[in-house]
């Protein structure tokens, strides 16, 4: 029976059964990760700094890229509202796509290429320079000492950096569409209060925001704790971090929008 | 980069990241959904309810009173029963009548209260005496032509 049973794996070929090997790991990496935790919040000041590196960091290229955002929304939207005469709704159309969906997915696409291939370039150099296993011979677990606080720092940072990107792109729309192209201020801010909602809305986009910033600090610290302690390990799994990040975000955003908004 | 500043650094992106998150809440969004605690519900019976949505307002007077919470279909008569979370602030006479009518001519459905004489209130689950359906475009459509195609056989016939 049990012959059969590595038989039958062994069957679907090394790419099949490597995949399920890393899925373990990640799985066993993840729960140790949640473990050692703890650390992370006691010495608050190692996660600080990750906020600093993974979050400030981040906040140039988020709310440029928001404001731009918004500015094409705006210009695009309002190109196709016009024929409906319909333009007093732009404020709505600009404000609801980029706190629904904008906002948290391209906010973790930027999130994911800008922090988290520093994180996994960062630890996946500390193992090739061997100072993750310097610190288990100082009995300092690297878990507790460097991954967790990467972990946090990036969870802590996603759901910040994603509302400065909606809140950037609302602001780029209202410049275009109010200043450039002439729509009346008050219709732009009243129409948009009226239709987005707290709950359903600007929250769902939060909680998705949460969701993004769990993964793509997960895949990142993973990639580069996993990473062969080589140049072309640590290259390769930073590229490794961007692909799999761009897949998993798009992916959870399938699922969590047909759980949020379906029936609505 | 010394750690003061670093701290400093942080502290500002959280601030700045709490205040972008309160500035979706307070100046972009508004809470629609009135809390849970201050409603009451009403009932009202509709022949047909066109595309009257969950969530839809309920207004009187055009000031929004109330939200639709469900829409089922009443197995027992077959009409469509729609249950309102009203706002405790506003009470309505035991003769009010309920209809569902149309923002613009393609806008959303809503169903608009109009107050009757009753001294008595309408009180916590009970339902709107007079209601008045949707007009459904179509049916509308369809009346006018067959009255015009009424009009134009009894021209020929004359």
């Amino acid at each position: 029976m049990r012959e059969r049973f590595i038989a039958f794996f062994s069957g679907l070929g090394h790419p099949f059964t490597g995949a399920l090997i890393k899925l373990g790991f990640a799985t066993r990496f993840f729960l140790a990760l949640l473990r050692h935790s703890p650390m992370a919040f006691i010495r608050f000041r190692l996660t600080i700094r990750e906020i600093w590196f993974a979050g400030v960091l981040s906040v140039l290229i988020i709310a440029v890229s928001g404001l731009f955002i918004g500015m094409v929304l705006a210009l695009q939207g309002y190109d196709t509202l016009v024929r409906f005469g319909a333009s007093s709704s732009l404020g709505i159309l600009v404000a609801l796509s980029l706190v629904r969906e904008l906002g948290p997915v391209v906010g973790a696409l930027l999130f994911a290429s800008r922090a988290g291939s520093a994180i996994t370039a960062e630890i996946g150099l500390m193992k090739a320079a061997e100072q993750l296993s310097a610190m288990e011979m100082m009995a300092v677990n690297p878990m507790a000492r460097v991954i967790a606080p990467r972990f946090w720092g990036g969870v802590i940072s996603m759901p910040l950096l994603a509302a400065m990107f909606s809140v950037m792109g609302i602001f780029g729309g209202y410049l275009v569409g109010v200043q450039l192209l002439g729509l009346d201020p008050g219709n732009f801010w009243s129409q948009m209060q009226g239709t987005v909602d707290l709950r359903f809305d600007v929250m769902n986009g939060v909680i998705k925001s949460v969701f993004f910033g769990i993964a793509v600090s997960l895949i990142a610290v993973f990639e580069g704790f996993d990473a062969p302690p080589t140049p072309e390990g640590v290259s390769g799994a930073t590229t490794r971090t961007v692909v799999t990040s761009a897949l998993v975000i798009l992916g959870l955003d399938v699922i969590l929008t047909a759980f949020m908004f379906r029936g609505i | 980069m010394k750690r003061g500043m670093i701290d400093f650094w942080v502290g500002l992106f959280v601030a700045a990241g709490i205040a972008a998150i309160l500035f979706l809440a307070l100046r972009v969004s508004s809470a629609s959904s009135l809390p849970a605690r201050s409603t009451y519900t009403l009932t009202a019976n509709f022949e047909n309810i066109g595309g009257l949505k969950v969530r839809a307002p309920v207004k009187s007077a055009g000031v929004v009173v109330g939200r639709v919470t469900s829409i089922d279909l009443d197995t027992q008569r077959y009409v469509a029963r729609v249950t309102m979370a009203m706002d405790k602030h506003y009470e309505f006479s035991r003769d009010s009548s309920a209809e569902i009518l149309t923002s613009g001519i393609l806008g959303e459905q809503y169903i608009g209260i109009t107050p009757g004489a009753d001294n008595k209130m309408l009180a916590q689950g009970s339902t709107f005496k007079l209601t008045s359906s949707a007009i459904v475009l179509e049916q509308l459509i369809s009346r006018f032509l067959f009255s015009k195609a009424e009009d134009g056989s009894s021209n020929t016939e004359k």
